[in-house]
């Protein structure tokens, strides 16, 4: 077992070199990237090696790519081209607001969808499981942006007015303006998400209600209640978090939208600001930070595994 | 046709949508989608760039059935167009996705050993990878346009389908066709491509058409950003960017581009579902 955990972290720094080799690449070294990057087309010649000189441009490319990962790991990330702001503290307080709307949306999923999921098991191939199949079908089918537009229209539009079209508002000036302003987000959020973890999960009670000792503890006259919630929950819910971590990779993705289409100043809107305004060195930091929350998720959801099923435990 | 075979194929229709409804449902969609991105330009009533600046905005009417956008441009015709950026993109996507990820799965899956290792490992790093930043990334390096969309969310299908396709290969890696091609002093090249890949060709077919749901929809969520499809070419991740600003003056643009984009993610999904089901490969 202690060479299973210290065989995940290795392959999560594995992980972080690849990806952070992958970004550098794709930022620096390919023709046209960097110094062009942020100069724009129209940049002259000399203006171009001025800056490629002030970036250590010239030196061979494995050489900065060591400066920069040093860098990295000293805490030297940097200031932003166009903010003029250190990264670090910028990409701190937007990390803050995009957790905010992460954990909305994900105790919204597994509030509803465990129970949604498991409800639709119960009910296999009855009218009730067929509505919540359909719905989370819809759901994975349709894309962020027209369920957050739509969110938008009825529940912010001219007839409702319930909640702002978008932006953000600190907690530290009022609980009640910045839930609001989480409301319609986390939604989209988790309309997105919901589909798979109820798919996840009634497969895994499907799965679990064949089993053989779900039918001795019928037979032997527990009642239904406790058959579902001690015996079934307890092993059908397993791949779910499995299913839970990958969704937190698709959530990374869908925040980039989601926060554009609300104007939510989290880390997504932060990428689209850094590439349509070619800061690179903000752009670095915020896809390598993006790539090690989602590597370190997914490493304590193998752990939260490793925990609750002793067979992987003792293998 | 007499009435008994007319009743036949009704029943055999019939027998489809009950037995497989999600491939029927997908297909029948699918083939509306098709037709009218083909036959589009014969059907719609205007051009898709054509602006009436004093009729902006407007519902659907008699004159434009959808309605016009913040151009004044016919809805109906930019909707009925719309559709081909999306399908070029996500079709194109998927092909270039398994132009570069069959050789590699192959190639893995048959060599094996320490290549292979560390091959699938990388992969498996890429996979990890969120898509849609993977595609982000390849865009902020080439610049946007809609090939380099098209490039970038290849390039982030690639690590998946070389999965699938490795482990539809060792899968008949030790078949007997395989040894006998062997055995025959045949040549790696020529098991690979006469032995193996007709044989995991099923599966192969079965992931493409799951993934190009997907990838319209990371398409039109690039375009969507404005980092796709440009401006001024009809394309629904665009329209419903561009309906966001007129939002409250007029729904229509977001509901006609959203809705097409939903229903045909929806179809490749139900379709490629549907196949998986009926064929019984992939994963």
């Amino acid at each position: 077992m202690v060479l299973y955990v210290l065989n995940r972290v290795l392959s999560i720094l594995l992980v972080l070199l690849v990806v952070s080799f992958i970004i550098f690449f794709a930022t620096r070294i390919l023709p046209g990237s960097a110094a062009n990057l942020m100069l724009g087309e129209y940049a002259t010649k000399e203006s171009l090696q001025a800056l490629e000189r002030e970036m250590g441009l010239d030196k061979p490319f494995y050489l900065q790519y060591l400066n920069w990962i040093k860098g990295i790991v000293g805490g030297h990330w940097g200031d932003s081209l166009v903010m003029k702001q250190p990264v670090a503290s910028i990409i701190k307080l937007r990390v803050k607001n995009s957790a905010f709307l992460a954990i909305f949306s994900l105790s919204a999923v597994i509030l509803i969808g465990i129970p949604l999921g498991t409800l639709a098991a119960l009910r296999q191939k009855g009218k009730l499981d067929l509505a919540i199949m359909t719905g989370s079908y819809i759901g994975i089918s349709i894309p962020e942006f027209v369920t957050g537009i739509l969110l938008i229209l009825f529940f912010a539009g001219p007839w409702m007015q319930l909640l702002p079209t978008g932006g953000y508002q600190e907690l530290s000036s009022g609980v009640l303006g910045w839930l609001k302003h989480l409301i319609l987000p986390s939604a989209t959020l988790t309309l997105i998400l919901l589909a798979h973890v109820v798919r996840q999960t009634r497969s895994g009670v499907i799965e679990v209600l064949k089993s053989n000792y779900i039918r001795t503890a019928r037979l032997k006259g527990a009642p239904e209640r406790r058959v579902i919630l001690r015996h079934t929950l307890r092993n059908g819910l397993l791949p779910t978090i499995t299913v839970l971590a990958m969704d937190l990779g698709y959530l990374m993705g869908s925040i980039v939208i989601v926060e554009e289409v609300f104007a939510y100043p989290g880390m997504g809107r932060l990428i689209i600001y850094a590439i349509t305004n070619r800061d690179v060195p903000l752009l670095e930091m915020a896809v390598l930070i993006i790539a090690a929350v989602y590597t370190i998720s997914n490493f304590a959801a193998d752990m939260l595994y490793l925990y609750l099923d002793p067979r992987i435990r003792y293998r | 046709m007499n009435g008994e075979t007319s009743l036949a194929s009704f029943r055999t229709t019939f027998r489809f949508f009950t037995q497989t409804p999600a491939l029927a449902i997908g297909s029948s969609i699918l083939c509306l989608i098709a037709l009218v991105s083909i036959l589009g330009p014969l059907i719609s009533p205007g051009a898709t760039t054509e602006q009436h600046i004093l009729e902006r905005l407007q519902a659907p009417s008699f004159k434009y059935p959808f309605g016009t956008d913040q151009y004044g441009r016919d809805l109906l015709s930019r909707t009925l167009l719309g559709g081909r950026t999306s399908l070029i993109l996500g079709v194109g996507a998927v092909m270039l996705g398994l132009i570069l990820g069959v050789p590699i799965g192959l190639f893995t899956g048959y060599f094996r050993g320490k290549a292979d290792e560390i091959v699938m490992r990388f992969m498996d790093i890429l996979l990890s990878f969120p898509s849609l930043l993977m595609a982000l990334l390849i865009i902020t390096a080439l610049g946007a346009s809609m090939s380099h969309a098209m490039l970038a969310i290849g390039v982030a299908n690639c690590p998946g389908i070389s999965r699938i396709v490795r482990s539809a290969t060792l899968s008949v890696r030790n078949e007997e066709f395989v040894l006998a091609a062997e055995a025959r002093g045949e040549s790696h090249l020529y098991i690979m491509a006469s032995e193996i890949f007709p044989n995991i060709l099923p599966p192969t077919i079965i992931e493409g058409t799951i993934r190009i749901g997907f990838a319209m929809l990371i398409g039109a969520s690039l375009s969507f950003l404005g980092l796709g499809v440009q401006p001024p070419l009809a394309d629904w991740g665009l329209m419903i960017r561009d309906s966001r600003e007129y939002l409250f003056l007029s729904p229509w643009p977001l509901i006609w581009s959203g809705t097409a984009l939903g229903m045909t993610i929806i179809g490749f999904n139900l379709f490629g579902d549907g196949l998986r089901d009926m064929i019984g490969g992939g994963e």
